[in-house]
C-alpha cells in the first residue's frame, strides 16, 4: 500500500476515468439509438472534460490534449452549432474508444496508442472553421491562478527605480456594486495589497454619503487610494485585482510625490481618512442584509458532515446502482475469501475431529457445530457477492469489438445487451473477455451476412448481436444470438469429413453436427479471415468456458440466426463435490458433471477390446473408464471386481462412466489453484483442501476422457 | 575464521546445506522460505517421478520435488525424519523433499569453484559452483534449472 | 488557517485534489457532488468559503452559485469557480451568477490557497 496521497489519487483518478468512460458509452448508446436531449450530451461532454480535468492534474499531456479536441467538439454538439449525424456518432464512438485506450496507456506508461493524430484529425473535421480556429492549441499548463492583464492598461514607459523619489504604486480603487454582490469584500483586498508592501491608504469618502440602510447596504460608497511604498511587479498588484478587475474601476500607476499630495478626484472627497493597514478595522464598507452573517465571524461554526443520499446518476435509467458504495481494494477482498475458504476448511475438520471423537449426533457440540456450519456458509456466501461485479463492463468492452469488427468487414453491425446489471464474480467477468470476445467476432465475421444478402433474403441491412445476461438455477445464462444465417450445416459436415473428423457416411443429428464447431482445429471460414484468425476457434471458446466451471450450447435455424448460450457457476472459489476414492487416492468430481452413480454390473459391461470398454445405461452404451487407471495411479486390472459407476456428461452431452472405489460424501470444497508450477495436468482442473488437511484434486472429467495432452487449454489461474 | 563470520563481508553467502543419498547439497539461506518436516503428498497423474505431489502449506498448494529423483538418483520413499525445504525462486515456491538437513555454512564467493567438466553429467546441469570444505564436498543447486515451470523440461 | 470549505465537483479525482490540498493546510473540507447535492450540504453547514466547478449533472456551477446567492445567510460567502478555461466570457457569466473569484484547473494548491486567503482574509 502506498501512502503517498498523490499516488492514491492517481489511482483514484483512473478508477474514475473507467466509470466516466462507462457512462460515456451510455450516453453515446442512447444518442446512437436517437436520444439527442442536452442532458445525454451533457453526460458526453462532461465525462470528457473531467478526464481532461483530473488528466490535466497530473501533467497527462497526452490525456488532456486528446480529451481537450473530444471536448471541443461535444461542446458544439452541446450548443447545437453541430448536428451530429450517424456517421459522426460512430467517431464519437471510436473517440471514446480511442480516449479509452489513451488512458489505459497512461495508467500504464506505456506509449500512446496509435492513431491518435489522425482521430484528432477527424474530430477537428467535424467543427467549423471558426470553431477550429477558436480552438488552436490551448496551453493547458499545470498553471494556477488564471492571471489577466488589462491590455488597455497604460504602458509604463518610464523605469520607476532610475528616479530616486519615484519608487513604489499609486492605485485607485473604485468598487462597483457587483464587487460585493459576488462575495467579495473591499477590506480583504486592501490587505491583500498591505502584503506586497507597506501601504498607505485613504479612504475617499464622499461628501454626500447617506446614512447606511438596508437598501443601500451594498451600494458602493467609498473610494480608496493606495501608495503602496514598494517595488513590486504590476502584475502582482494586478493580480490582487484579479477577482474584481471587472467590477471596480482600478488605476494603477507609478507613483510620483506629487499623488501622495493631489487626489485624483478632489471633487469627491472632503475629509480624508487616512488608515496604514493592517490591522484591520471594524468598519466595514459592505453590510450584508443578514449581518450577523459575516463570514469572517462565521468561521468558528464547523458542521459535520452530514449524511446524504448518492443523487443517482442520470443515464442510469435501470436506477441499479445501490445507495451507497465503498470502494475497496480487490486485494482486501481476495484476502478475506481466502480468510473464508480456511473458515470452510477448519470447520470441515473440526467437523470430523468431532466424529471421531465420537460424539452422538444429539450433543450439544453437533448441535453447535451445526450452527457454525450453516453461519460459515452464510458468511461465505455474503462474501462471494462482494466479488461479484455486473457484467456491464465486460459487455462495453464486447460493444467496441462489434464496432472494430462490423468495421473491418464492412457489415452494419447493431449490439444489443441485455441484464447488463446481472452480476457475476469478478475472476468470471475477466477469464470471459477472451471467449466473449471470439465469439462475438465469429458472429460477425460468420453468423451475419453482408448488407447485400440480408436484402436479398429481405432482412434488414444492419445485423444485430443480442448480448444478454441472466441468473436461472443458481447459475449465470450468457447468451450471443445473432440474426444471421444460422449453422451453415451441410457445409459444416462437408468440411468435417474433409478434416477427417467424422467418417463421410456419418450420419448425425443437426445437434451433433453444431457440436462439430467445438472440435479442434474447425473453421467454418472457408478463407481464413484477418478478423476470426486462424487457429483460435471455437475449441478454445470452449476450454477456456469449460475452465470455468461452465458449459456451452448451440442452437441455430437456417436463415434465421444461431445463438450460444454459456451457463457458468456464480462463482469460482467454491464448488460442489462429490468426494471419492479410486485407487487410494481422494478425489473431488464436480457435481454438475455427475448425472448418476451406479452399481456397476457384469452383464452391463460390453469389452470392445483390451483397454475399450462401454457400459450398458438404460439402454444407453457409453465408454466406460476405471478412475484410477485413467489418471495412471494402477494398472489394468480386472474391473469386474470394482463396484461403483459415476455416469458423467459434458455440455455437449456427450457421456461417459467412471468408476471409482467409493463414494465418500457430497459436500462443497474451495477450489485452490494448482499454480503455474504444476502445469496442466489433463484431467485434473484444481485442488482443494479436505478435512483432513490433505489436498485432494478436483477432476475435470470431459477433459480426462476426451481432453488428452493435446486438448487446447486457457492458462487457468483459478484460487 | 570465527572473526570472518561475525564480519559477514559482502561476497559472503550463507548456505543451508541438506543431505540427499550419500552427498552433500545445498542452495542459497536467501531463498529457503520455511523447512518442514515430511507430510503425505498427494500425487498428480501423469507427473514426471521426481514430483512427488501436493502438499498443503497453510492453505497453499504446494508442489513437492523429490530432489534424490531430480539429481538423477534412487527416489526418496518419504519417512518421518525426511524434510521438506520450501524454496521459491521469483513467483515458483516449491518443497524439496530431502534426506536430512546439515548445517548452516558462511562461504565467499570465492570458496565456490565452479562445477568441474565431470560434473556435467545427468546431474551437472543443476549443480551450480561446488565447496570444498575441510573433508566435505558440498554441492550448490542451480534452484532455476531443479523447479519446474516455464523451461521444464521433461524429465 | 483554519476554514470551514465547502469543495463541488462531479469528479472524485478533482474532489480528492481539493481536499487533499486543503485539508494539508488544515483546513476543513466538505465535498459534494453536484449543484443539488451541494445545497443540500448547505442547509446543514455554513462553510467560510465555497469552491465549485462549473460543469455538473443535475445543477452547474452558475446555477448552483445563483442559488447560493439567493440564500440570505450565504450573501457574501465567497465562492470560488473552478474551470478549465480562461476564457472572458466564462468569466463574466460566472461573475454574472455571483461568483468571488476562479481557480484555473488544473490548480496549484499554493495559489488555490492564496486566493482563499485573498477571498476570506
Amino acid at each position: 500500500m502506498t501512502t503517498d496521497p498523490m499516488a492514491e489519487i492517481r489511482t483514484s483518478f483512473f478508477a474514475e476515468c473507467d466509470e466516466l468512460l462507462e457512462s460515456l458509452q451510455d450516453a453515446l448508446n442512447l444518442m446512437d439509438e436517437g436520444e439527442h436531449d442536452s442532458e445525454t450530451i451533457n453526460v458526453v461532454f462532461r465525462a470528457v472534460h473531467s478526464i481532461k480535468g483530473g488528466a490535466g492534474a497530473f501533467g497527462l499531456d497526452a490525456l488532456v490534449s486528446f480529451a481537450h479536441q473530444y471536448e471541443t467538439v461535444m461542446d458544439e454538439v452541446r450548443s447545437g452549432r453541430l448536428v451530429p449525424d450517424a456517421s459522426a456518432i460512430k467517431l464519437f464512438f471510436r473517440a471514446a474508444d480511442m480516449l479509452q485506450d489513451i488512458v489505459r496507456t497512461t495508467r500504464d506508461e506505456q506509449h500512446p496508442p496509435p492513431g491518435i493524430e489522425d482521430m484528432l484529425a477527424l474530430l477537428k473535421a467535424l467543427l467549423h472553421e471558426d470553431a477550429q480556429e477558436l480552438d488552436e492549441p490551448v496551453a493547458f499548463t499545470p498553471l494556477g491562478l488564471s492571471l489577466e492583464f488589462d491590455l488597455g492598461a497604460p504602458a509604463i514607459d518610464v523605469a520607476p527605480a532610475e528616479i530616486d523619489d519615484d519608487f513604489g504604486w499609486t492605485i485607485t480603487f473604485t468598487p462597483n456594486a457587483g464587487l460585493y454582490a459576488s462575495g467579495n469584500e473591499a477590506l480583504l483586498i486592501l490587505r491583500s495589497l498591505s502584503n506586497l508592501g507597506h501601504c498607505v491608504i485613504r479612504c475617499l469618502v464622499p461628501e454626500d454619503l447617506p446614512p447606511p440602510d438596508e437598501s443601500n447596504a451594498e451600494t458602493p460608497l467609498l473610494s480608496w487610494r493606495i501608495i503602496l511604498e514598494e517595488d513590486v511587479p504590476e502584475s502582482d498588484i494586478r493580480q490582487v485585482f484579479d477577482f474584481v478587475n471587472d467590477v471596480c474601476q482600478l488605476q494603477i500607476s507609478p507613483r510620483k510625490v506629487i499623488d501622495d499630495l493631489a487626489p485624483t478626484r478632489p471633487e469627491r472627497i472632503s475629509p480624508t481618512a487616512e488608515a496604514a493597514l493592517p490591522p484591520v478595522g471594524s468598519t466595514s464598507a459592505k453590510k450584508p442584509a443578514g449581518d450577523d452573517a459575516c463570514p469572517i465571524s462565521s468561521a468558528a461554526s464547523k458542521v459535520s458532515l452530514v449524511p446524504h443520499p448518492r443523487p443517482a446518476r442520470p443515464v442510469d435509467t435501470n436506477a441499479h446502482e445501490p445507495a451507497t458504495m465503498v470502494r475497496v481494494d480487490m486485494e482486501k477482498i481476495d484476502r478475506l475469501v481466502n480468510l473464508i475458504g480456511e473458515l470452510v476448511i477448519n470447520q470441515a475438520m473440526l467437523a470430523q475431529s468431532v466424529e471421531t471423537a465420537g460424539m452422538s449426533q444429539q450433543s450439544d457440540i453437533m448441535a453447535g457445530l451445526e450452527s457454525f456450519m450453516t453461519l460459515t456458509r452464510d458468511i461465505k456466501e455474503s462474501v462471494m457477492t462482494i466479488r461479484a461485479q455486473p457484467v456491464k463492463s465486460l459487455f462495453q468492452r464486447m460493444a467496441r469489438i462489434v464496432r472494430e469488427a462490423s468495421a473491418s468487414v464492412e457489415k452494419e453491425v447493431r449490439l444489443k445487451s441485455v441484464g447488463e446489471y446481472t452480476e457475476v464474480d469478478k475472476t468470471v467477468i475477466e477469464r470471459l473477455a477472451d471467449p466473449l470476445t471470439q465469439m462475438i467476432r465469429n458472429a460477425v465475421d460468420h453468423g451475419l451476412e453482408r448488407p447485400d444478402v440480408r436484402r436479398a433474403a429481405s432482412k434488414p441491412p444492419e445485423g444485430q448481436i443480442t448480448l444478454s445476461a441472466s441468473h436461472r438455477a443458481g447459475r449465470v445464462l450468457i447468451e450471443i444470438e445473432d440474426d444471421g444465417a444460422g449453422i451453415d450445416r451441410p457445409k459444416v459436415r462437408d468440411i468435417a469429413i474433409q478434416k477427417r473428423l467424422i467418417a463421410p457416411d456419418a450420419s448425425l443429428t443437426d445437434a451433433e453436427i453444431d457440436q462439430l464447431l467445438f472440435l479442434p482445429g474447425f473453421s467454418t471460414a472457408t478463407e481464413v479471415s484477418a478478423l476470426s484468425g486462424r487457429g483460435v476457434g471455437m475449441d478454445v471458446v470452449k476450454a477456456a468456458i469449460t475452465s470455468l466451471g461452465g458449459r456451452i450450447t448451440t442452437t441455430s435455424v437456417p436463415g434465421q440466426g444461431t445463438k450460444f448460450s454459456i451457463s457458468l457457476p456464480l462463482t469460482l472459489a467454491v464448488l460442489d463435490g462429490m468426494v471419492v476414492q479410486a485407487a487410494g487416492q481422494t478425489l473431488v468430481v464436480p457435481l454438475s458433471a455427475i448425472i448418476e452413480t451406479a452399481k456397476l454390473e457384469e452383464q452391463n459391461i460390453h469389452r470392445l477390446s483390451a483397454s475399450g470398454m462401454m457400459m450398458r445405461f438404460r439402454q444407453e452404451l457409453v465408454p466406460l473408464f476405471d478412475l484410477g487407471q485413467k489418471l495412471g495411479f494402477r494398472d489394468m486390472r480386472d474391473i469386474a471386481a470394482a463396484g461403483i459407476v459415476l455416469l458423467t456428461v459434458q455440455e455437449d452431452g456427450r457421456r461417459a462412466a467412471l468408476i471409482v472405489d467409493a463414494i465418500m460424501e457430497q459436500r462443497q470444497v474451495v477450489i485452490k489453484g494448482l499454480g503455474q508450477t504444476c502445469g496442466h495436468i489433463p484431467g485434473v482442473a484444481a485442488a482443494t483442501i479436505l478435512g483432513d488437511g490433505q489436498i485432494a484434486l478436483i477432476l475435470d472429467p470431459g477433459d480426462l476422457v476426451w481432453g488428452g495432452a493435446s486438448s487446447p487449454h486457457f492458462d487457468t489461474k483459478a484460487g | 575464521m570465527a572473526d570472518n563470520q561475525l564480519h559477514a563481508s559482502e561476497d559472503e553467502t550463507e548456505l543451508l546445506s541438506f543431505r540427499v543419498g550419500t552427498q552433500e547439497y545445498c542452495v542459497e539461506i536467501m531463498l529457503v522460505r520455511e523447512i518442514r518436516g515430511w507430510t503425505r503428498a498427494t500425487p498428480l497423474p501423469h507427473s514426471p517421478p521426481h514430483v512427488k505431489g501436493v502438499i498443503n502449506l497453510r492453505g497453499i498448494v504446494l508442489p513437492v520435488i523429490d530432489l534424490s529423483a531430480r539429481l538423477g538418483m534412487d527416489p526418496i520413499e518419504g519417512v518421518d525424519r525426511n524434510v521438506i525445504v520450501v524454496v521459491s525462486v521469483g513467483e515458483i515456491t516449491a518443497g524439496l523433499l530431502v534426506d536430512a538437513v546439515s548445517d548452516i555454512l558462511t562461504v565467499s564467493e570465492k570458496d565456490m569453484q565452479p562445477a568441474p567438466e565431470i560434473a556435467a553429467g545427468r546431474s551437472g546441469r543443476y549443480i551450480r559452483a561446488l565447496i570444498v570444505t575441510d573433508e566435505k564436498l558440498i554441492r550448490v543447486l542451480d534452484l532455476k534449472t531443479i523447479l519446474p515451470g516455464e523451461n521444464q523440461d521433461a524429465a | 488557517m483554519s476554514l470551514n470549505i465547502l469543495a463541488v465537483d462531479d469528479s472524485r479525482t478533482m474532489r480528492d485534489m481539493l481536499r487533499i490540498s486543503l485539508t494539508g493546510a488544515g483546513m476543513l473540507v466538505t465535498t459534494a457532488d453536484d449543484g443539488v447535492h451541494a445545497l443540500e450540504v448547505l442547509e446543514a453547514l455554513h462553510p467560510d468559503a465555497i469552491i465549485s466547478d462549473v460543469n455538473m449533472p443535475r445543477l452547474d456551477g452558475f446555477g448552483f452559485i445563483e442559488a447560493v446567492r439567493r440564500i440570505d445567510r450565504l450573501r457574501a460567502t465567497p465562492i470560488l469557480m473552478l474551470t478549465t478555461e480562461s476564457a472572458p466570457e466564462l468569466k463574466a457569466r460566472a461573475r454574472n451568477a455571483g461568483a468571488t473569484g476562479w481557480i484555473v484547473k488544473p490548480f496549484d494548491p499554493q495559489k488555490l490557497l492564496s486566493s482563499l486567503q485573498m477571498v476570506t482574509g
